[in-house]
């Protein structure tokens, strides 16, 4: 840019972006391979122009100065390009010989991203690293007459139960009497949470259902996957693999007029009916896709037409409350499967939960209740819902559990957590943590994305671009070109390793504490913190 | 780790039979304190089964509170067994006023009452008198029920013999269940002594219980006013059996699928897999996880000892017709039954409960992956 050119107040230098394209002449050989892969054009090649002074000591020697270009490249100014980070480019580079770098200070783009009055949309979790799960420690080792357990050796059942538990009385009189007993789905404790087929692109689905289906059939752990709204293809609703699935309804009822319609070809019956009405992530924002990812596929599963924006209104349309929802959403989803299959709300953390829970409790169909705590993560929202709004679910579910053991029926309402588990990679610890809270167990969406995807995404603001359809891992990517960089068998794969490893991982926290043949749900004496407050807050043991 | 003997005979036996055993198996405990619940008693309680008897330890102003409280409910006091024990206790055991062992009359607008409606007044009795005891530091009530004595004390567990006769003549009974304590807090709370009792129900357990809190906070909930106290982990074991067949209406047999349910593929086995598995879902706060072997009693005498899950405590039991024992270690067996047939002698495993009827006559053992008893 000349210095005497106009500016306008969106006028940004590299410096005021939030990452800085580190190039190196020396190694680049102007392959193109950063420009090509880039999703959102950030680097173009450049020409760049050189004044080469040539000056001489020797007495009558020319002196010249020279003007010469070179190639390289460079990275644009202009919001719409700003480079995101994800350094694609780096991972395609044959030389490593560029790399994105974090800006040392705040940013200048983010007073920008909002021309022509739309503030900022994007996918990701809240832009806020650390996770207070971290901090929580297990304390109560059993040292005190025995050994602990061996992880290796013992048996273990580290099962859940997902669906209303009567209590002991009226269990045994319902199985004298031949009454109806609400039906009750064993578990694995780690869930993968809704993630919907269009969020998700197919390669990245498909990976998704084979390692779940290998994890159920060959290793004989039920893990159980929610569909996210966003309807369930057809070949899946009419297989046997149906009872792995939960299928979400939520408020935009996408893909439910094909879900209604092959009940009575359905071979098993799904896992459960999850009922979202909120998501950590953006609390009072229905789901989101954006026109990019609505091909005739997507339009097809969902029953829209394509090439639209969806977004799925914030409130059930239909109701006029919560109560009304559990009275009537819960009881209609169990008559469409004459009552064989669980149903339950899913809200985003709040600090009216508790209201929510209430509700449920006096309701004798509601089959449990996850709660997506603020750090959940989405494949499209504002910016300002992500980071700004929600609850953190710790205290969330540890009030709600505490509130049920107030009532004594701890046992009847299982209490799901989600938002933020494995944010910092620490996954078992965090879902251990969670359950000696008082979940019944926990909810993964974007760990699964980055461990079996290798989704980019950070809270540092990396990549973040879901919602566009330019996933450069083709994870949440409509585009074939992009989705095919994702090879279904090895996300499946992945998972495998995923589970197995959370579950070595899980055995070797829960046996220490003299835990193996029941999860440790509301376990709390075995948690502590080094922070006064938080103790307090989660009545856990404050220890330093 | 504690050690745990019970015994259960036709002939009222000495509890001393019991205290040495204990003795037998010092390794095991650090006479930190001696448990004893006496059931089915002989002598002077022989002839008034039905009247309740109140066990405890009192100061002088704890008596007189005692008295006067008593006296204001209706209670009269029918029959005094007192413990006349030196005034220098030996070495480790507290100095105390009265070890009370009383049996009383019940009021008379109690005479109609149905039983459950009289268990039920005499549980809510003894939770008042616990209170107030805590209030003023000045009694300590372990049981107020018929035909049973609690006698609860810190220290050696023959040296508490000697000092509180419990040789005597007078003192003796046909189900005997004691427990030797090894200490593990430093301030030693009688009620966290086994074992624990609660409406005819008790039990007694070596181990640590790692799912404490969650069944506590779980027996706490149900309403049952009795379901409280918990200085030690393994009062739950206790409420939970009174819970599995007093308020469940299951039989013994059930109390194993209660704390230890069978797993998923043994289960799935069973002739009673649906009713096992609802039970197994709706009971799951009550499911133990640790190390413990439980020895308890039923209301009807009935002796038992059931494993956890992964049978890591030991426990033995043995015996002839008429007098049975279970004991932690087979040499406090030998001390209490020296001369049976020792082919007989049965450790249970982690998947059998073992039990002794009130007619003493057998072992009977049950295996959970068996067919239940008739559910009604
Ligand atoms: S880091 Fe990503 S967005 Fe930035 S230039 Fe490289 S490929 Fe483009
Ligand atoms: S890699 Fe894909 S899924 Fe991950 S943050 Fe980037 S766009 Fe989103």
């Amino acid at each position: 840019m000349l210095s005497n050119t106009a500016i306008t107040p969106s006028t940004l230098s590299v410096k005021d972006l939030p990452w800085q394209i580190l190039w190196n002449k020396d190694k680049c050989t102007l392959c193109g391979k950063c420009t090509a892969i880039c999703p959102v054009n950030a680097i173009e090649l450049g020409v760049f122009r050189k004044r080469i002074v040539q000056t001489s000591l020797e007495p009558g020697a020319t002196q010249s100065s020279d003007h010469s270009i070179f190639y390289g490249i460079r990275q644009k100014t202009d919001p719409a390009y700003s480079c995101v980070g994800c350094a694609m480019c780096s991972l395609v580079c044959p030389n490593d010989a560029i790399i994105p770098a974090r800006s040392d200070e705040a940013d200048k783009l983010r007073f920008h991203i909002n021309k022509g009055g739309r503030p900022r949309t994007r996918g990701g979790r809240r832009n806020v690293p650390g996770s207070l799960l971290d901090q929580i420690k297990f304390i109560r080792i059993s040292m005190l007459t025995d050994p602990a357990l061996d992880a290796g050796r013992h048996e273990f059942e580290l099962r859940t139960l997902l669906g209303r538990v009567l209590s002991p009385e009226e269990n045994l009189k319902f199985v004298e009497k031949n009454g109806w007993i609400p039906p009750v789905r064993e578990i694995y404790p780690l869930i993968i949470g809704g993630m919907s087929f269009g969020a998700l692109s197919p390669t990245m689905w498909e990976g998704l259902q084979m390692g779940v289906a290998y994890l159920n059939e060959e290793l004989g752990m039920p893990v159980r996957i929610s569909t996210g709204e966003g309807g369930c293809p057809p070949r899946l609703l009419r297989s046997r693999f149906l009872k792995y699935v939960i299928l979400q309804i939520a408020s935009g009822y996408f893909g439910w007029d094909e879900i209604i319609h092959s009940i009575p070809e359905m071979k098993v019956d799904p896992c459960a009916i999850e009922i979202k009405y909120g998501q950590g992530a953006k609390p009072g924002d229905g789901g989101l896709l954006m026109w990019h990812k609505v091909n005739s596929l997507i339009a097809a599963i969902r029953g829209v037409p394509s090439g639209i924006s969806l977004p799925s209104p914030p409130t059930h349309q239909t109701q006029y409350s919560i109560e009304e929802s559990v009275a009537k959403m819960i009881q209609s989803m169990y008559m469409a499967w004459g009552f064989r299959v669980p149903v339950y709300p899913k809200i985003s953390g709040t600090s009216t939960s508790l209201s929510v829970l209430n509700n449920l409790t006096r309701n004798p169909y509601a089959a449990g209740l996850t709660i997506d705590g603020e750090d959940g993560g989405t494949g499209a929202a504002y910016n300002v819902s992500m980071n700004h709004m929600g609850h953190p679910v710790a205290s969330n579910i540890r009030d709600c559990y505490l509130n049920l053991v107030k009532v004594g029926m701890q046992n009847e309402i299982p209490l799901f957590a989600g938002g933020g588990v494995g944010k910092t990679g620490n996954l078992a610890a965090n879902a251990a943590a969670l359950i000696m809270l008082g979940a019944s167990g926990v909810q993964v969406g974007k760990y699964i994305m980055e461990a079996a995807a290798g989704c980019l995404g950070s809270e540092s603001d990396r990549c973040n671009i879901c919602n566009i359809g330019l996933c450069p891992k083709g994870i949440t990517s409509q585009d074939p070109r992009l989705y095919r960089r994702l090879d279904p068998e090895q996300v499946a794969q992945r998972i495998v390793d995923v589970f197995i490893s959370f579950d070595i991982e899980l055995k070797k926290i829960v046996a220490p504490l003299g835990r193996s043949t029941s999860l440790p749900i509301g376990m709390s004496d075995a948690l502590g913190i080094n922070d006064r407050a938080a103790a307090d807050r989660l009545s856990i043991k404050y220890v330093v | 780790m504690c050690r745990l003997i019970a015994l259960t005979s036709e002939e009222p036996l000495s509890p001393m039979i019991a205290l040495r055993a204990l003795d037998v198996m010092r390794e095991g405990h650090d006479g930190s304190g001696v448990g004893l619940l006496l059931r089915d008693l002989a002598g002077p309680f022989e002839n008034m089964k039905d009247a309740p008897i109140l066990s405890g330890i009192f100061s002088e102003k704890g008596l007189k509170r005692l008295d006067r409280f008593m006296m204001d409910v209706g209670f009269m006091t029918k029959y005094r067994m007192s413990f006349k024990s030196p005034k220098t206790p030996p070495p480790g055991v507290p100095r105390r006023d009265v070890y009370l062992v009383r049996a009383y009359e019940y009021p008379e607008e109690w005479e109609n009452l149905s039983n459950g409606e009289l268990y039920s007044r005499l549980l809510i009795l003894r939770l008042e008198l616990q209170r107030m005891g805590e209030e003023k530091g000045d009694m300590i009530v372990f049981s107020f029920w018929p035909d049973t004595i609690m006698i609860k004390e810190i220290g050696e567990p023959l040296d508490l013999a000697e000092h509180l006769n419990i040789n005597r003549m007078d003192l003796g009974a046909r189900v005997i269940m004691a427990q030797g304590r090894q200490n593990t807090n430093y301030e030693i709370n009688l009620y966290a002594c086994h074992p624990f009792f609660i409406q005819g129900f008790s039990t007694m357990t070596n181990g640590e219980n790692t799912a404490f809190i969650p069944i506590k906070e779980y027996m706490m909930s149900r309403g049952f006013q009795g379901y409280t106290g918990y200085q030690s982990d393994s009062e739950v074991f206790t409420h939970i059996l009174h819970y599995t067949i007093s308020q469940l209406g299951l039989s013994i047999e059930a109390y194993k699928h209660v704390i230890t349910p069978l797993q998923d593929e043994d289960l799935k086995n069973h002739p009673d897999y649906q009713f096992l598995k609802q039970l197994k879902h709706s009971c799951r706060k009550l499911i133990t996880d640790g190390p413990n072997c439980v020895i308890g009693c039923l209301p009807d005498h009935s002796l038992f000892m059931a494993q956890d899950r992964k049978k890591l405590r030991p426990g033995v039991v043995g015996g002839r017709e008429g007098l049975f024992c279970f004991s932690s270690e087979i040499c406090g067996l030998d001390a209490a039954i020296p001369d049976r047939d020792k082919n007989k002698d049965f450790q249970p495993m982690h998947l059998d409960t073992a039990i002794v009827g009130p007619d003493r006559k057998e072992v009977t053992i049950c295996c959970q992956t068996q067919q239940l008893p008739h559910l009604h």
